[in-house]
């Protein structure tokens, strides 16, 4: 960018090649008053705010359009701009009903802000009397409010709907006088195709579009914003809490432009899926079972029982009768904490977390084949990229505000996206080719591509010869996988295939994007080692906007895998089984350390069924309703001897517990998450946690010191300078570094930069490795009772089992409960009706849920998503397992569809 | 926008013949568009609206803000001839607020409404620039000018 020096207000100043007047002020300080502008948006100059003087031009600019220039000489404060200022302020003011004494934005409104700077007059503002306003489109919407007395007509809410969300649903209406912001036909906002991101509310200048639950409950200058990270998906929005600290409350959520990695973009969840803070639900003492009903209980006597009952089941029957499940929704000090507990305490390396349901075969098939299981690449490069190949990922639903950037790469810079997921999602409105395979069929798909590419010659041979190995073990797997040989197990037309393959390998830079798709299969780890491959192939990794980059559900399974809440690695992915890494880690903690690596998930459930585990501790997670094959679960959780859930809510699994103890929510405490793109960022405490809830850390200690063991550490901060100390990837990470913006491990040390893409030079393990991947199908197929491929996963309002999103009424009423997408023919032939309440059933359970009829999943196929209790999807779902990863196959069974 | 999978849509046919009769629609030809679905329907009806967004790729909430911007452009269905009332200033002066009353009686609606039998609907229009009629009134595309109060029923009863 070329620097550009000019005047204004006679100070000199200098901005870059192709700024505005408006954008090169306010980077240097200095504020033009303006209504209409948005970062985030193309300027529209429609408020006229930002008039200024440039020498040598016969008429006022707006700043905020006119390109700034060398030499320019600008005036935005002479007495002539601000006389107009006020004009037009006054303007505005015969049509906006002042109430600033009873607006929510009050001392956030930018209109009220430059109303007492030019001191608009008293008569002016008290001239719009109050009219009763007619119903408008978010009449009876519980997640926004629309007030059109408040409303300026800058249109920025239309522009964001449109630029950035890309959703179109919102408009103005008639002209003149009459102009309104509505949606097509007035229809109601939740009608509509609005996706309830409310980014409207983010942009508006006044109080026009406000959040209907904060409303009341605190005007903005009286309430306290604090800077943490979003507690839902992976993604890892930075996003400021604001809260009412007289009544200790969370009121709304709001997120700053310009920010990394969100630049002030948050999605439904992020906006509106907070409400469960402040819930009345919430656990609040610790409770005790006796004679089957929870008791209240003291702090002393929850922790002794705890204590007790483990060190006994410890003596009676071994350390490795104790199994523990971390959580991907607690923070990294909280997980570290938490396995060195299972692992130095208790003496067994049996700790996991729900990271085995979702990414398993992620860090089991990467490490393999580039020696580290993350996403390679960094979210800010997908609107970079040339071809981003999205395979099994629902980006728009799972990862709104990453999609956002997949999104304005192909509007703003031409990317291709081409899509493989057997439904038609959100995103293929913007791809250039989708095609859907069956689901279970990925790696013969993948295979078929890369015999595509090979026998075209379209792959990297340099990158092939200069940074992999064993690649003639990938020539010669799939040199019969042609297209024609995939097209009748993926149902794909081979010709589809050749085309398909041909856009991505002729890409100059290349991205691939896959998630729950490509993992959560009995083949999940050859899944991912096929999609390793194809990129190695054709030589996108270790560059810009390429790479394999697997997005990360929760809001920290990143962190929680990192911290090594998983059974066969120690801190920063060290493996338990070397002896030097446990000699380590023995010397560090002070304690003797199994040799053995643990139990998974799926398998410390079985392993309750014959007796080989007695004690259970979970730390946030909630396996009676995100595990496959639930009959079985629930068993196994009811005939444990002995079960501790450590929660923020009485959950569906802490019913079945003995001791429940209540912990503070991410709102209520300090410490790290890391997100998809490795990225550690801080959590900041926001309010008190509601009566004897305590951190989840802290709750451990004190077990760790009943049992014997001394753990007690000042603060959160404290923790992660143990991490930094015993776990290189997170060598140079403390707080006073990431106080402002994350660092991206590897951060090897305190001068380390962190990092933005990996294996820029060679890849962690030295080379990269080729695998010979085959095609293994499904483990159940379709048989005549049970003729439907059943697949389940997430839909964009609700997060896992509801806990937290379903305690959201904007949220609820958007999205109340469950549904089984079906087929228009299929459901025809059925003789079932769109809104018609089935039942869906698989040899191990069934579920009686509404059919949502549609023509965006293939004849044959089904979806549910798996977060309502009423109609849980992983009552029908298989728990085979991938034999590696040990992930179950939750993308596949075979399953029924009834008329009930 | 939601696609309600029970509701019996209406003949698409004259939709189909406008859309590929335009080649490569983009947003520019929107009001040509509309124009030609209006003629054809008698008004922009939701569902047609909607099938044509869903196949250009236009979004409806677009269409909506452009169809309520212009007076030409009708959301709800309208009477089988359209009597409009001038109100400019020439008209005004010579008695149009009478000529508007006399309307209101003879067909029983107020500007902007239309009748239960679908017959008129009346709007009042800015000016129909034809002063030296003044007071005018047109009804569907013929003028009736130098009006009095006792010619308008007289005029309004000979449509059908």
């Amino acid at each position: 960018m070329s620097e550009i020096k000019f005047n204004i207000n006679g100070k000199q100043i200098t901005g870059s090649g192709g700024q505005t007047i408006l954008e090169a002020a306010l980077d240097n300080g200095i504020e033009i008053p303006n209504l209409c502008h948005d970062p985030r948006l193309v300027p529209s100059g429609a408020c006229r705010l930002c008039l200024v003087e440039v020498e040598g031009l016969n008429k006022d600019v707006t700043a905020c359009t006119h390109k700034i220039s060398d030499g320019m000489v600008v005036s935005s404060e002479s007495e002539e701009v601000r006389g107009i200022r006020k004009t037009i302020l006054e303007l505005l003011f015969t049509e906006h009903q002042g109430q600033c004494a009873t607006c929510d934005d009050n001392g956030e409104c930018n209109l009220q802000r430059y109303a007492y700077e030019y001191q608009v007059s008293d008569e002016i503002i008290g001239q719009c009397q109050p009219v009763e306003h007619a119903d408008n489109y978010t009449t009876g919407n519980k997640a926004l409010e629309y007030d059109p007395g408040k409303c300026i007509r800058c249109g920025r809410c239309i522009r964001i709907c449109d630029e950035v969300q890309m959703d179109t649903a919102l408009t103005f209406m008639n002209r003149a006088g009459k102009t309104e912001v509505t949606t097509a036909f007035e229809m109601p906002l939740n009608e509509s195709t609005c996706e309830l991101c409310g980014q409207c509310i983010s942009t508006c200048p006044t109080g026009a579009l406000y959040e209907r639950y904060a409303k009341g409950k605190g005007a903005c200058q009286d309430l306290k914003r604090t800077m943490t990270t979003c507690a839902y998906c992976g993604v890892g929005c930075r996003i400021e809490l604001n809260t009412n600290t007289k009544t200790n409350q969370y009121v709304r959520s709001t997120s700053p432009v310009g920010i990394i990695p969100n630049d002030g973009n948050l999605c439904v969840k992020g906006r509106f899926g907070f409400e469960f803070v402040n819930s009345d639900e919430r656990l609040t003492t610790p409770l005790i079972k006796r004679d089957g009903k929870f008791e209240e209980a003291t702090w002393d006597e929850a922790l002794d029982l705890v204590a007790n009952r483990l060190s006994e089941i410890k003596a009676k029957h071994g350390a490795d009768s104790i199994g523990g499940l971390s959580s991907a929704k607690c923070t990294n000090e909280d997980n570290y904490v938490f396995q060195k507990f299972i692992r130095a305490v208790i003496g067994t390396n049996n700790v996991d977390h729900c990271a085995r349901l979702c990414h398993a075969s992620t860090v089991a098939g990467l490490i393999k084949a580039f020696g580290s299981g993350a996403m390679t690449n960094s979210i800010d490069e997908f609107k970079k990229a040339d071809c981003v190949f999205v395979i099994g990922s629902n980006t728009t639903e799972a990862h709104p505000v990453l999609a956002l950037k997949i999104k304005d790469g192909v509007v703003n810079n031409g990317a291709r996206v081409i899509i493989a997921d057997p439904r038609e999602i959100d995103l293929v409105r913007f791809s250039k080719m989708h095609i859907s395979q069956k689901p279970g069929t990925d790696v013969a798909l993948l295979n078929a591509i890369m015999n595509v590419i090979i026998s075209e010659g379209l792959e990297d041979k340099k990158f092939i010869e200069d940074r992999t190995e064993d690649y003639q073990l990938l020539v010669e797997a799939v040199k019969d996988c042609t297209p024609e040989w995939a097209e009748p197990i993926t149902t794909i037309p081979a010709d589809d295939i050749r085309e398909f393959a041909r856009i991505f390998a002729t890409a100059s830079a290349a991205s691939i994007v896959y998630s729950m798709g490509i993992t959560q299969h009995s083949t999940g780890t050859d899944n991912v080692l096929s999609v390793a491959n194809l990129a190695m192939l054709t030589g996108n990794v270790g560059r810009e906007c390429t790479g394999v980059n697997p997005l990360r559900g929760q809001n920290n399974v990143q962190g929680a895998c990192d911290l090594g809440a998983l059974p066969n690695v120690y801190p920063g992915y060290q493996s338990v089984e070397i002896e030097a890494n446990k000699d380590k880690f023995e010397a560090a903690w002070n304690a003797k350390l199994s040799p053995t690596k643990g139990q998974t998930v799926v398998e410390l459930m079985h392993g309750v069924e014959d007796g080989s585990i007695r004690g259970l501790y979970f730390m946030g997670e909630n396996p009676a309703l995100s595990d496959p094959n639930l009959n079985r679960t629930r068993k196994s959780l009811e005939d444990v001897e002995f079960l501790v859930v450590q929660d923020i809510f009485l959950t569906e699994s802490a019913q079945y517990a003995d001791v429940v103890l209540p912990a503070t929510s991410f709102a209520e405490k300090d410490g790290t998450f890391t997100n998809t793109e490795r990225r550690v960022q801080r959590v900041r405490k926001a309010l008190d946690g509601p009566g004897n809830s305590r951190d989840d850390w802290q709750i451990v200690c004190d077990i760790a010191n009943r049992m014997g063991y001394p753990m007690s550490f000042a603060d959160a901060s404290a923790i992660t300078d143990e991490i930094a100390g015993i776990s290189p990837i997170y060598g140079g990470i403390s707080y006073d570094r990431i106080d402002d913006v994350g660092l991206q491990w590897p951060c090897l040390d305190k001068n380390h930069p962190g990092t933005k893409f990996l294996h820029k030079d060679g890849f962690s393990r030295g080379k990269g490795k080729f695998h010979a991947v085959k095609f293994l199908p499904p483990k159940e197929r379709e048989s005549k009772d049970y003729p439907f491929v059943l697949t389940t996963g997430r839909q964009l309002y609700q997060f896992h089992t509801g806990t937290m999103s379903r305690k959201s009424s904007a949220i609820d009423q958007k999205s109340p409960t469950g549904y089984v997408e079906i087929n228009t023919a299929d459901a025809k032939r059925l003789g079932i009706e769109d809104g018609e309440k089935v039942e869906v059933s698989s040899i191990r359970g069934k579920v009686v849920t509404p059919a949502k009829v549609t023509d965006t999943i293939n004849t044959g196929w089904i979806f549910m998503p798996f977060h309502y209790h009423e109609a849980p999807a992983n009552m029908l779902t298989i728990d085979a397992l991938d034999p590696v990863a040990k992930i179950p196959e939750y993308k596949a069974c075979a399953a029924a569809v009834k008329k009930i | 926008m939601k696609v309600n999978n029970k509701q019996v849509v209406l003949d698409m046919r004259p939709l189909d013949e406008i859309l590929s009769s335009m080649p490569e629609i983009s947003q520019g030809d929107l009001i040509p568009l509309l124009q030609q679905i209006q003629s054809r329907y008698g008004y922009l009806r939701r569902d047609v609206v909607c099938e044509m967004s869903r196949r250009t790729k236009i979004a409806v909430s677009r269409i909506y803000g452009v169809a309520t911007f212009y007076e030409q452009f009708h959301l709800e269905p309208h009477g089988r001839h359209t009597i409009k009332c001038c109100r400019g200033t020439a008209c005004h002066v010579k008695g149009a607020p009478e000529i508007t009353e006399a309307i209101t009686r003879v067909t029983g609606v107020s500007p902007g409404e239309t009748t239960d039998d679908m017959k008129f609907t009346f709007e009042t229009v800015a000016c129909l620039g034809t002063c030296f009629l003044a007071p005018v009134i047109m009804i569907d595309d013929d003028y009736f000018g130098h009006l009095t109060v006792n010619k308008v029923e007289g005029i309004i009863t000979n449509y059908e």
